[in-house]
């Protein structure tokens, strides 16, 4: 490991700094971003960083820019991240749509603030929810993971590497404002306890004999200049990677690309728990909300109300099978979230019980005594 | 019993992806001639070339060519060449793809790629409008001209491309037309050799859309307008460059700019040495 990283140990430190360092111990040896708001001092912190290391840093000249810089320096056998801010998440959805289609492993950072549009640049939201599944066209499968503390902000961020190389996907750490400017404690572990998981690259002449294989689920990278000449392509392509606008082989492509994600979702999908095993009450909540809410579980059970939470880890996929399992002996799922009900919908669609959604607006932490009047209101 | 032949350039192309895709009368198929031409005659190895483009007709020259190529999303190949060559040095990353592409919505890149003098050639096939969405026009279309989206005529200016490439610090800059075969497959070669940011405007003809719209009925009547037109000056003044289809100015062609000026990747070397021996 590289004298340069940082020291195992205990740190008081802030998620976006935690983040750039995680990244590191991950192997990232490519950053490429766009300043923006709450993100920015992951970059500022890289910018200084990534060069000891004898990684590279480039600032772009925009989102749009620095998601197909990493794209192209995944492709060149880099570890490769960006991160950035709604506004910036938007720009950078048609590349994001490229690293899916092309099977390049990329990891971008979301840090989530009020919107729509500029918004709330320095104030937390959690808007960008259904745009981190949804936010490229076409027919895809997201991975997407919501750090919930400091600590998590570095755990996930390695995390989200691994999870990116394994699947020959992007994926994203979607987390918010509030989680990259907190300072608290982190715990760095020996580097030898984290798992770094590398790519597996092809060696040249290729066994193989063709740049995709659609039928299995991983087939080693080709990474430019190993003497493959092959054609990796935007546009719907065979497995030579060459461009048709066949249906068939249309089909034949995304379902790879969507069954490859979901066959594996048992070994994807992350949550915790708190407080379920005797819940009536059920809260799903993520990211700076799921700290609201384990302080209302706290209350409620001192009035009587037995509460629990299910805390999702990878937003996406979504922990469906557990949260089916919870409904059988739960009777309300309540969603407080930072917008005006986004997971709540994806969370509907594998319940019978009721889902009430708690709005918060985008602007502040959200107030644990909302959490527990709208519960009171509806739960007795 | 005859032999199939095997053409000697035929292990820098795609063979078995001819016929390719674009019209009677483009100039694309003579890009890709002396692209090949010169990746034959330098002596980088073929391993090492890596093509980029966008989205459009010019961006499809990649996948002709027997090397590794990217085709990417629209107006992006020069980000996405940025990464690849950022990371691997080593690679020669050449991007081919066309003016709407790398002016109109890649525009911001290609201005920022010269301006960090980044290590990549860009060969810019300008015909003026955007041929595979059926001849609209562009920031390159000239004024006066008629396309599917301009029925009374360009009204606004067009760009000057060597004119901005050269202001904002390339290493090199030259522009030919389809008819420059022999002068275009040096110019690539010299660009291949040069560090820093090298851009190539390539003038091509358009016959099924910006042609028909102007007066060009087919390839070879643009043809003519180039041999009748060209004149070679490496010394013009740039910022008199821009091109009408009037026949009353010349269109300039030529060698305009070769600086040897720091690159972005010697520059970045640099930089990394000093951060990893700080202590």
């Amino acid at each position: 490991m590289n004298k340069k990283l940082i020291k195992p140990g205990n740190y008081f430190m802030n998620g976006n700094f935690a983040c750039a360092e995680a990244a590191l111990i991950a192997g990232m040896n490519f950053y490429a971003g766009y300043p923006i708001t709450p993100s920015s001092e992951i970059m500022e912190r890289l910018s200084y960083r990534l060069p000891q290391v004898g990684g590279h840093f480039i600032e772009m000249e925009d989102e749009i820019a620095s998601m197909a810089a990493i794209v192209g320096a995944s492709n060149a056998g880099a570890k490769a991240m960006t991160a950035t801010s709604g506004p910036g998440f938007s720009l950078m959805q048609e590349n994001i749509g490229l690293a899916v289609i092309t099977e390049t492993p990329v990891v971008i950072v979301d840090e989530m603030r009020g919107g729509p549009s500029t918004g709330l640049p320095t104030r937390v939201g959690q808007g960008d929810v259904m745009q981190a599944m949804w936010g490229t066209h076409g027919d895809h499968e997201a991975i997407a993971y919501a750090p919930s503390s400091v600590q998590e902000m570095f755990d996930l961020t390695i995390k989200a590497f691994n999870t990116a190389e394994k699947y020959r996907n992007p994926v994203i750490v979607l987390t918010d404002q509030v989680i990259g400017h907190m300072s608290e404690r982190l715990l760095v572990k020996n580097y030898e306890e984290y798992e770094v998981i590398e790519r597996e690259i092809r060696k040249f002449p290729d066994p193989i004999g063709k740049v995709h294989d659609f039928s299995i689920d991983y087939v080693p990278m080709v990474i430019a200049g190993k003497g493959f000449h092959y054609n990796i392509d935007s546009l719907t392509h065979d497995e030579m990677g060459y461009p048709s606008n066949d249906p068939k082989i249309e089909e034949m492509m995304v379902r790879h690309l969507v069954e490859k994600i979901r066959k594996n979702e048992e070994n994807i999908v992350e949550y915790k728990e708190y407080l379920t095993d005797d819940a009536e009450v059920l809260i799903i909540a993520y990211g700076i909300t799921a700290r609201s809410s384990i302080e209302a579980i706290r209350k409620l059970r001192e009035k009587g109300i037995r509460a629990g939470m299910l805390r999702p880890i990878t937003l996406w996929p979504i922990p469906k099978r557990k949260i089916e399992r919870l409904s059988e002996k739960i009777h309300i799922i309540f969603v407080p979230e930072i917008n005006f009900g986004q997971y709540s919908h994806a969370i509907r669609e594998h319940t019978k019980v009721p889902v009430k959604e708690i709005h918060f607006p985008p602007g502040a932490v959200p107030d644990p005594k909302i959490i527990i009047r709208n519960i009171e209101g509806d739960a007795t | 019993m005859i032999e199939e032949a095997i053409h000697p350039k035929d292990i820098y192309l795609r063979s078995d992806r001819f016929p390719h895709i674009w019209c009677p009368g483009c100039g694309l198929g003579i890009v890709l001639k002396s692209y090949v031409d010169a990746i034959s005659k330098l002596d980088i190895p073929l391993d090492h070339h890596v093509l980029v483009s966008g989205i459009g007709c010019t961006a499809r020259l990649p996948g002709y060519a027997n090397v590794d190529s990217y085709h990417t999303t629209h107006g992006r190949a020069i980000p996405f060449a940025t990464g690849l060559k950022i990371v691997n040095p080593e690679l020669q990353v050449t991007v081919i793809s066309g003016d709407g592409d790398l002016f109109n919505i890649g525009g911001n890149h290609i201005i920022h790629a010269a301006r960090r003098n980044m290590d990549i050639l860009v060969v810019c096939v300008n015909n003026f409008n955007y041929g595979m969405t059926g001849g609209q026009h562009g920031a390159t279309t000239p004024e006066g001209a008629r396309t599917s989206t301009t029925p009374y005529g360009n009204i606004e200016h067009s760009f000057n491309l060597p004119y901005i490439m050269a202001s904002l610090g390339a290493s090199y800059v030259a522009r030919w037309t389809s008819l420059h075969v022999r002068q275009l497959t040096k110019s690539i070669m010299k660009a291949m050799k040069m560090k820093g940011f090298s851009f190539i405007e390539v003038i091509s003809p358009c016959p099924p859309n910006f042609g028909k719209y102007n007066k060009f009925n087919d390839g070879l009547s643009q043809m003519e307008f180039f041999y009748e037109n060209s004149v070679l000056d490496n010394n013009a003044d740039l910022s008199e460059a821009y091109i009408d289809f009037s026949g009353k100015r010349p269109l300039i062609v030529g060698e305009f700019v070769q600086r040897i000026r720091p690159s972005y990747i010697e520059l970045e070397r640099d930089l990394i040495k000093r951060a990893m021996e700080e202590p």
